[in-house]
């Protein structure tokens, strides 16, 4: 090419590029603002067949990953499990379970950007949380407490309003804000998972880990030095959670909900996963 | 804006901690870094064995899992914050590259130089202090300059174990606002303050070494 | 009880689960440099034609992208674009976000692969009455190639390893199998650590003396 062309090409392309650049932020944010309105889960899931469910993949009793089929198993798996049973009976819409592993850190952005239908994931009730999602009635009944080692001296999370310790939450749980409240002196180490947070309170990055009591009872089985100490702080029911105003959605689930908790399904299951949890008084967890 | 303007102390955290750790990183980077490199050409086999698998262990394995041991495996026994872990597994993931590249900068002086030094009774350690070091920096200066930019964009590891970084911070506020597009570009920015500037000035460094040579 | 916990961590199944995080790391790595070569040669060749304007243009984007952590480009590609109607499965999304970062990191591989070929080889070209575009295809870019070998492989080797960060997106590769294999028990994570430290290196190690071996074959 001679120069002049050269020239000309090169003009032409920068034009061409940054045309395509701003129409796409252009039709980028036009996207944005049309997500931004209302998509239908019920619709959605009944048309596609299938309702894709965010689940945890690293708690014990609730959702921890099967190496063997590489889907996680848990109480929380199994509810979803039954719930897109009976939501199929109810719509007349034959529907499948998929199973997403999500972290606590991930799984409001997957709500939020569809990548899920919904959530069933030791995921806490909260009004802060109710602004931007929508919740079922509670399925599991929970409350924060702090996992510790036995010999620690530490009796309960106000034993900890000091500087000198710090309490391991993992990021965007509902025990990373409740903590601040109830030891506010205390450092704070925010990790991406549980089983990090377990390791990271073994190796002594903090004194207690701190996150809602059946998880904790999940782990103090596992690790006999340590103990739930000073019982729950907080009261904070889990709820199955969906994109924000899904009013067709929740209400088929909450039909659901109730329907097992009639028929005796909802029972066995706490029986299964929380019957041999020493130190859990499973019983109180059924459905009355 | 209106996210930038509500959390402007927290992103500024988050870019104080990623530039002390970045610099804590570098500094140590570069001292074990030559250290090795010197260790690969010294006369004795032994030091060039330690200097070789030192250098090929820590260029092959992904430095989330060095910080990862050192986070939940080493702090059993030292006690160590997420900052420091992440810190010090940088430093060490770092300092393999800079051997290598502070390595093949003393290959490139001429050879005869360290020879001629020491025939005029320079010991080999003054010899490689004040004769070679001084260029073969110079010649590496360029590669240098861009395993710093790979330190800081790596630094973001710091983002997994708790570490207080931009990429924490960032992580934070998406988490808190649910505004991801928005927050990342943020950090994105901030990223870009550290890294953008220093490219250029490498790029400015490399043009004017090749027309020296 | 120590030794215990290092031989039971690796149940046929554990090693299993793990190998298959292996293969999804491999998958990522080698999908990923493919794309990243295509696009990354043709930014190489836009900033090595030196048109006016457009190659300082397409340049300043590309450095804009290499000066980026490659954990933010993953964390925005499957966090932030879905906010502007683009939903892609994890898999995918890290392919996406990797082949990004690394094609502005080939992008420089490729500009200074041609301009160690010789000049003359152009003029040559182009007195044989070859077009710009032939001489580029057919003499050009195969010797610049030829130069390229050994750092697109330890790109290739920094793919690898980066694979680790899409942990963040929960994409099921190898560190992350790791952790769940050591969520089971804690008594785990050493071994398990040990063992995909292990794994990675070898396998990187090894595609470094490829690289190594390309350098002497081809020099």
């Amino acid at each position: 090419m001679e120069k002049a062309k050269k020239r000309q090409f090169g003009i032409i392309a920068t034009i061409v590029l940054a045309a395509a650049i701003v129409l796409g932020l252009m039709w980028a944010t036009a996207t944005a603002n049309k997500n931004a309105e209302h998509q239908d889960t019920l619709a959605r899931v009944e048309k596609l067949g299938r309702i894709v469910w965010g689940v945890k993949a690293d708690t014990r009793l609730f959702g921890l990953m099967d190496t063997k089929t590489g889907v996680p198993k848990g109480f929380d798996i199994d509810i979803a499990k039954a719930l897109t049973v009976q939501i199929s009976k109810q719509t007349g819409v034959p529907m499948s379970a998929e199973f997403v592993p999500v972290s606590t850190a991930s799984k409001m952005q997957l709500l939020k950007n569809t990548n899920i239908d919904g959530s069933v994931s030791t995921m806490t009730i909260t009004p802060e949380r109710e602004k931007i999602i929508d919740f079922t009635n509670q399925y599991f009944d929970a409350g924060q407490s702090i996992l510790v080692k036995k010999d620690s001296g530490i009796n309960s999370i106000k034993d900890m309003n000091s500087s000198k310790y710090t309490v391991i939450v993992v990021v965007g749980t509902t025990a990373a804000t409740e903590t601040a409240k109830f030891a506010p002196k205390a450092k704070l180490l925010a990790v991406q998972d549980y089983a990090t947070g377990m390791q990271a309170l073994k190796s002594g990055q903090g004194q207690a880990m701190s996150t809602d009591n059946a998880i904790l009872y999940g782990f103090a089985t596992e690790n006999p030095d340590y103990h739930i100490a000073g019982g729950t702080f907080t009261h904070g029911p889990y709820g199955i959670a969906f994109d924000n105003n899904q009013k067709p959605m929740i209400k088929e689930t909450n039909a659901a909900l109730a329907t097992i908790k009639e028929n005796g399904i909802y029972n066995q299951l706490i029986k299964k996963w929380f019957s041999n949890v020493p130190g859990l008084d499973w019983r109180s967890l059924e459905a009355k | 804006m209106a996210l930038l303007q509500n959390n402007f102390p927290t992103f500024l955290q988050g870019f104080g901690y990623t530039l002390l750790s970045s610099i804590i990183a570098l500094i140590g980077s570069m001292i074990l870094g030559t250290g090795f490199a010197i260790m690969q050409i010294l006369p004795q086999k032994w030091a060039q064995v330690i200097g070789n698998v030192y250098v090929q262990v820590f260029r092959n394995i992904p430095l989330l899992i060095i910080t990862f041991f050192f986070f939940l495996v080493v702090s059993k026994y030292v006690k160590m914050s997420g900052f420091t872990s992440g810190t010090v597994a940088l430093m060490l993931y770092t300092s393999a590259f800079i051997a290598e590249t502070v390595r093949a900068g003393i290959l490139s002086v001429d050879g005869g130089q360290m020879e001629g030094a020491r025939a005029n009774g320079l010991s080999f350690a003054q010899a490689m202090q004040h004769i070679i070091l001084p260029q073969a920096f110079r010649i590496a200066l360029p590669s240098l300059g861009n395993q710093f930019i790979n330190l800081v964009k790596n630094s973001s590891i710091l983002a997994f174990v708790g570490g207080l970084d931009l990429m924490y911070q960032g992580n934070m506020v998406a988490a808190n606002t649910f505004d991801t597009f928005s927050t990342y570009i943020i950090v994105a920015i901030f990223y870009l303050i550290l890294t953008l500037p220093l490219s250029y000035y490498i790029q400015h460094l490399e043009h004017k070494l090749k027309r020296a040579l | 009880m120590v030794t215990l916990g290092i031989f039971s961590a690796f149940t046929p199944q554990n090693v299993l689960y793990l190998l298959g995080g292996l293969g999804i790391t491999v998958g990522v790595s080698v999908i990923s440099v493919i794309l990243s070569l295509i696009f990354g040669s043709i930014v190489g060749i836009i900033q090595f034609e030196r048109l006016p304007y457009f190659s300082k243009f397409v340049g300043t984007i590309n450095n804009i992208i290499r000066n980026l952590p490659l954990l933010l480009i993953i964390f925005f590609v499957y966090f932030a674009l879905p906010k502007i109607g683009i939903h892609l499965p994890i898999f995918w999304a890290t392919v996406i976000a990797m082949s990004t970062f690394e094609s502005a990191m080939l992008a420089e591989i490729v500009r200074g692969g041609l301009e160690s070929v010789d000049n003359g080889q152009f003029e040559g070209a182009r007195a044989n009455g070859l077009s710009n575009m032939q001489t580029m295809i057919y003499i050009v870019l195969p010797q610049a190639y030829k130069k390229m070998i050994p750092p697109i492989i330890s790109q290739l080797i920094s793919l690898v390893k980066d694979t680790s960060l899409a942990l963040g997106i929960v994409l099921s590769e190898m560190t992350y199998r790791g952790q769940i294999v050591y969520a089971q028990n804690s008594t785990y994570i050493v071994p398990v650590l040990i063992a995909i430290t292990l794994v990675y290196f070898l396998l990187n190690y090894g595609l470094s003396l490829l690289a190594k071996w390309a350098d002497h074959k081809l020099a």
